[in-house]
């Protein structure tokens, strides 16, 4: 549980950290909240040599909304998004999830930047950004990009971010229509064994834990759209899938979750 | 004068603990908080694998890190031990097999975890880098995992030298093999039932570590090790290292819980020592919470056969077991012993006259196990409770009412079992009756079967378990019939200080428990002086140089009685003192809130503390006694202490995906008289938890290449109290007469009752679905698939 040895440097700003990044190469990584990288370098899962800390880059905490756009900054807190009334009125889905991470310490640790840019399939904020249709903005040495949350996320823990870029804001849509979203774990501050987000009333479903990335569940959005019951709809959430298998749950369970958690999302989401 | 009122009574007040300030506030300090400039860190480099030659160690890689200086491997490190090796302290059969067990494996890894090389290194991090960059290359040989695994023709075998897999067979039968198989034969009912128990991580909050410090003089050692035992420890470290007793001081800190996992003498305190001596340095180790997944003991790991034969109304007639049970790939200290102490409660609380317990034991090729909170009687209640309950369908009666039938009644006592023992008391029907109406079963016998009727996915099941267990370890002789190697005496001594201030030291060994508010109340009532009054030294073997420690659940009634026992002795001798400054005759005095008194002059009269400070002085003592105010005791318990209850258990399943949800938990208990019911209930509240864990949630899951996969916190699902239920307690006393206070103990009471009660509700509430078992952990995804078997294959 003893990490490898590393260097540490601390960004004075966005810039900053990127020719930081420019100038260790592969082996330098941004450390946001900490609370994915750090356990990973403590089983020595990563070992990067230089750590670039962008934790302090308090410009980067925010919620702003406007033009039907809620934008977030992408150090801003777990916790933040959790108690924020800005966000509870503008997306009380994101807010909403936000408050089921881990425990408290988490929440106050962990950040939206970071765990997006994690790419864990197992975490619940990024399959929330995936159903809201939301955009990630990465700023590398040529400057600033967005990519829509559907191409974002490639494989387990990777992206389509380079290894210079680093992710400044998070936008979503406001207004979250009828959603909901359901987090099946079996103890309290435990990762979903399966989740399932709804938003827009069904125009919006994305699994989480079902692949190797969150996954916007495309049959059952069809579904939805043509009319069909929560039931009928939620028949189809694991088709196509590849869900992972480990401790808790085997393929075949994960697919029998899948639907049943996406039949209570639907219909708390207000789908028949 | 007169003295009338009786100093108001500490026993059974809800005191808080004094240990907690320094605890709560850091101030408590653990073996890593030792500050020990210029000491050796020790990096162990354990097997990755389960079962390999160990064909080269290359430490070149480590040796090249800043801070790393040596590299030793087991053949390296040999004369350190020479003859020496880890210790089993339990042969509990002649012919036993205990192969040997050296701190650092030579040639051979056995399981995943196993020491293979050491690194020295000048601080914990380079030791950690060190010992990640050592190069071991491994022939890999086949494993052996499971249990069935270790018995099944051909097995490939874990110890080459020895001609099996078998450790030993122990079994308590007696003569009775003919009456058993005929009660079988007649019997109307006959319950056969498997059950598995799996593995278990301890997991204290804080892990082991130990630090070997040399006196700068040299020639004497001092052991500091987060340890339950350090009494033990130190006997065994000589011994094995064969230092003089005298040389050596073994200290135990603040210790972040134990549960049995650290009632045992590891590797790397013997290492520690030897190096420290070798080195004339100090030599320091700390577990990572990884590490102690695969290099601290385990626990449980049996499958159990348990049979009931029973008549027509379901009294059972006899109890026939058989079990395999799981020892790691080496003895620890009482390895084998653990399936022994459940060996003899396998009937439970039921008056059942004939019984038979076999158990063969294994080697496999995984971590040791050994003592885990309960040690044998969780296992033994859950098969017992479990079949009752089997017992309760075949016969057609509610399990409480097939519980009523078998008790053993409350007039029986004391009451010889069929295994050989003496119960010491109890009422086992008020119990489970005020355990019955605590929980409010009709009412919830009621919602079950309204959810049913309504077809809810969300059912209720109510789940009982009465469990008796033994614990006060224990008489020196009855252990010696077990072949156990020490006694189970405790020792105590009471000395009041001039201006009248009590020192108590105990052989007892806190690590989390309370015994120094306990000990202090017991002796603030019997002295009449404050317990903020009274300091309780333990855990120093240079402080307290007798003691046997702490471990099932013996603390109270066998440590705590020599202190009570030390502390009449005291007074005894301020009696004397008293009469002799009175003018009076000792039969004459009343000793009462703290003030000796002649009966029917009440102006004569002389506080403790006025005696204290005479027999400091020894102005003016009796002829021919000895100064100061002080007494020894070591106590050796007649017998064992039986504590006894019910707990119910009502849980709610949702059948659509196998979630459970423990939402009520009520428990009463008999532990006896309770000295401190806020640190009773702290035991229940924990020990519940525990049980409970390993009901729905904890699993040390290897595959079948012998690596543990539930090797971290993430994957192996400690439950928080975010999961712990509503815990409603009552209790009820019939207090021991095996001690002068009517203590039993309440350590492990919570874990031992708990998880049968958990699975039995379970198993209620879907019994209508056809489900008549689940394994543990009941896990979502195992519920789930009863469900789905019982009703024909899976969705
Ligand atoms: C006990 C525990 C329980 C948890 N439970 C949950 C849970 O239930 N659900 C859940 O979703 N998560 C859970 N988490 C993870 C938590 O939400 C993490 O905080 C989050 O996943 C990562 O955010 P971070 O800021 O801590 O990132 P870090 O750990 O600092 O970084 C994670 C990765 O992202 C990169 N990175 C960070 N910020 C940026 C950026 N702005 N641009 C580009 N790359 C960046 C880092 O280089 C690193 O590779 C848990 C964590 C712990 C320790």
């Amino acid at each position: 549980m003893i990490p490898a040895a590393f260097d540490y440097e601390v960004a004075e700003s966005v810039d900053h950290a990127i020719s930081l990044l420019g100038e260790h190469g592969d082996d330098a990584k941004l450390l946001a909240g900490g609370h994915s990288l750090i356990p990973m370098m403590r089983y020595r899962l990563a070992t990067p040599s230089v750590l670039v800390d962008v934790g302090r880059l308090d410009d980067l905490r925010y919620i702003r909304t406007g033009n039907g756009t809620v934008s977030i900054g992408a150090l801003t807190r777990h916790s933040e998004l959790e108690h924020s009334a800005a966000l509870a009125e503008a997306c009380p889905m994101l807010a909403s999830v936000a408050a089921l991470v881990g425990d408290p310490a988490v929440r106050h640790r962990g950040t939206l930047g970071g765990t997006i840019a994690h790419a864990d399939p197992a975490s619940d904020l990024p399959a929330a950004v995936l159903a809201l249709g939301g955009t990630i903005v990465a700023q590398g040495p040529g400057g600033s990009r967005e990519i829509a949350a559907t191409d974002f996320f490639t494989g387990y823990f990777e992206s389509v971010l380079a290894d210079d870029e680093m992710i400044t804001e998070v936008r979503v849509p406001a207004g979250s229509g009828g959603w909901n979203y359901q987090k099946f774990n079996r103890r309290a501050q435990d990762w979903a064994i399966v989740g399932v987000a709804v938003a827009g009333g069904g125009a919006g479903v994305s699994l989480v834990n079902m692949g190797s990335t969150p996954v916007r569940a495309s049959g059952v959005e069809a579904a939805v759209a043509g009319g069909a019951s929560a039931a009928e709809a939620a028949a189809v959430a694991a088709d196509g899938l590849d869900p992972p298998d480990d401790l808790n749950a085997d393929a075949e369970y994960r697919s029998h979750l899948a639907r049943v958690l996406t039949e209570r999302a639907l219909n708390a989401a207000g789908v028949a | 004068m007169t003295i009338t009122e009786e100093a108001p009574g500490h026993v059974g007040s809800r005191r808080l603990r004094k240990e907690d300030p320094a605890l709560l506030t850091g101030e408590a300090k653990f073996i890593d908080d030792l500050a020990l400039p210029g000491a050796i860190w020790v990096g162990v480099v354990r097997s990755t694998e389960a079962h390999a030659n160990i064909v080269g160690i290359d430490g070149a890689a480590a040796l090249a890190i800043d801070g790393v200086n040596e590299v030793l491997s087991g053949e390296d490190l040999a004369p350190l031990w020479g003859e020496g090796a880890l210790p089993c302290a339990w042969p509990v059969t002649p012919d036993m097999k205990n192969p040997t067990h050296l701190p650092v494996a030579r040639g051979t890894a056995k399981y995943v975890g196993d020491a293979v090389a050491v690194v020295l290194a000048d601080s914990r991090y380079a030791a950690a880098d060190g010992a990640a960059a050592v190069v071991v290359d491994y022939e890999p040989l086949p494993a052996v995992v499971e249990i069935t695994d270790a018995v099944a023709d051909g097995a490939p075998l874990v110890h080459a030298d020895l001609d099996s897999n078998e450790c030993y067979t122990w079994g308590l039968w007696g003569d009775n093999a003919p009456a058993v198989d005929a009660a079988f034969a007649e019997a109307a009912h006959v319950v056969s039932e498997r059950y598995l128990q799996q593995r278990l991580i301890p997991a204290p909050m804080e892990p082991r570590g130990c630090a070997a410090v040399p006196s700068p003089a040299g020639g004497e050692l001092t052991l500091y090790s987060a340890t339950q035992i350090p009494h033990i420890l130190k006997v065994m470290t000589a011994v094995v290292l064969g230092i003089g007793e005298n040389k050596l001081r073994v200290v135990a800190p603040s210790v972040g819980g134990g549960f049995g996992c650290k009632l045992n003498v590891y590797a790397e305190e013997i290492l520690c020592s030897a190096l420290a001596m070798q080195r004339g340095a100090p030599v320091r180790w700390t577990e990572g919470r990884a590490e102690a997944a695969v290099s601290t003991i385990q626990g449980r790991g049996q499958v159990q056969h348990i049979e009931l034969a029973a008549d027509a109304d379901g009294k059972v007639t006899a109890v026939r077991v058989k079990l395999l049970a799981d020892m790691g790939a080496y003895l620890q200290l009482v390895t084998p012993g653990v399936p022994l102490l459940g060996g003899f409660l396998y009937h439970g609380c039921y008056d059942i006259g004939l019984y038979m317990f076999e158990c063969t034991s294994v080697f496999t090729n995984r971590t040791p196990t050994d003592a885990y909170r309960g040690a044998g009687r969780p296992e033994a209640t859950y098969a017992i409770e479990r079949a009752m309950d089997s017992l309760a369908v075949s016969v057609g009666v509610s399990p409480e009412e097939i519980r009523a039938r078998n008790f053993i009644g409350a007039d029986a006592f004391p009451y010889e079992s069929a295994a050989g023992l003496v119960f010491d008391s109890g009422d086992y029907q008020t119990v489970l009756d005020k355990a019955v109406a605590l929980a409010d079963v009709d009412g919830r016998r009621a919602e079950q079967a309204q959810r049913r009727a309504s077809g809810s996915s969300k059912r209720i099941g109510v789940g009982f378990s009465s469990y008796v267990e033994m614990c006060g370890l224990a008489p020196s002789r009855v252990l010696a019939s077990l072949d156990y190697g020490a006694g189970g005496w405790e020792a105590a001594t009471v000395r009041i200080s001039p201006t009248c201030k009590v020192q108590v030291v105990t052989g007892s060994t806190p690590h989390g428990q309370g015994h120094e508010t306990c000990w202090s109340m017991i002796v603030a009532d019997k002295l009449g002086v404050d317990p903020d009054d009274v300091e309780v030294l333990h855990s120093d073997t240079a402080v307290s140089p007798t003691g046997l420690d702490t471990y099932g659940s013996r603390s109270l009634a066998v440590g705590g009685t020599a202190v009570y026992m030390a502390t009449e002795k005291v007074i005894d001798k301020a009696r004397a003192i008293a009469a002799h400054q009175l003018e009076a005759s000792e039969d004459d005095l009343e000793f009462s809130g703290g003030v000796f008194s002649v009966r029917g002059t009440p102006e004569a009269e002389v506080p403790l503390a006025g005696i204290a400070f005479a027999a400091f002085t020894a102005h003016d003592l009796p002829d021919g006694m000895e100064p100061n105010l002080e007494a020894h005791v070591t106590y050796d318990p007649p017998n064992f202490t039986f504590p006894n209850g019910t707990h119910i258990a009502t849980v709610e399943v949702d059948t659509d995906t196998g979630d459970v949800d423990l939402i009520d938990y009520v428990a009463v208990d008999d532990c006896g008289v309770q000295i401190n019911p806020l640190i009773v209930e702290g035991q229940v509240h924990g020990g519940i938890l525990q049980g409970a864990a390993q009901a729905l949630y904890e699993d040390a899951v290897y595959n079948s290449d012998g690596q543990l996969v539930s090797a971290n916190l993430g994957d192996y699902l400690v439950p928080s109290a975010a999961e712990a239920p509503r815990f409603r307690l009552d209790s009820h006393a019939t207090p021991s007469p095996t001690n002068p206070m009517g203590v039993k103990g309440v350590g492990e009471a919570g874990t031992i009752a708990a998880a049968p009660a958990v699975i039995n509700a379970v198993v209620d509430a879907l019994r209508d679905l056809g489900v008549t078992d689940v394994d543990m952990p009941a896990s979502p995804q195992t519920v789930w698939r009863a469900i789905a078997d019982a009703q024909g294959g899976a969705s």
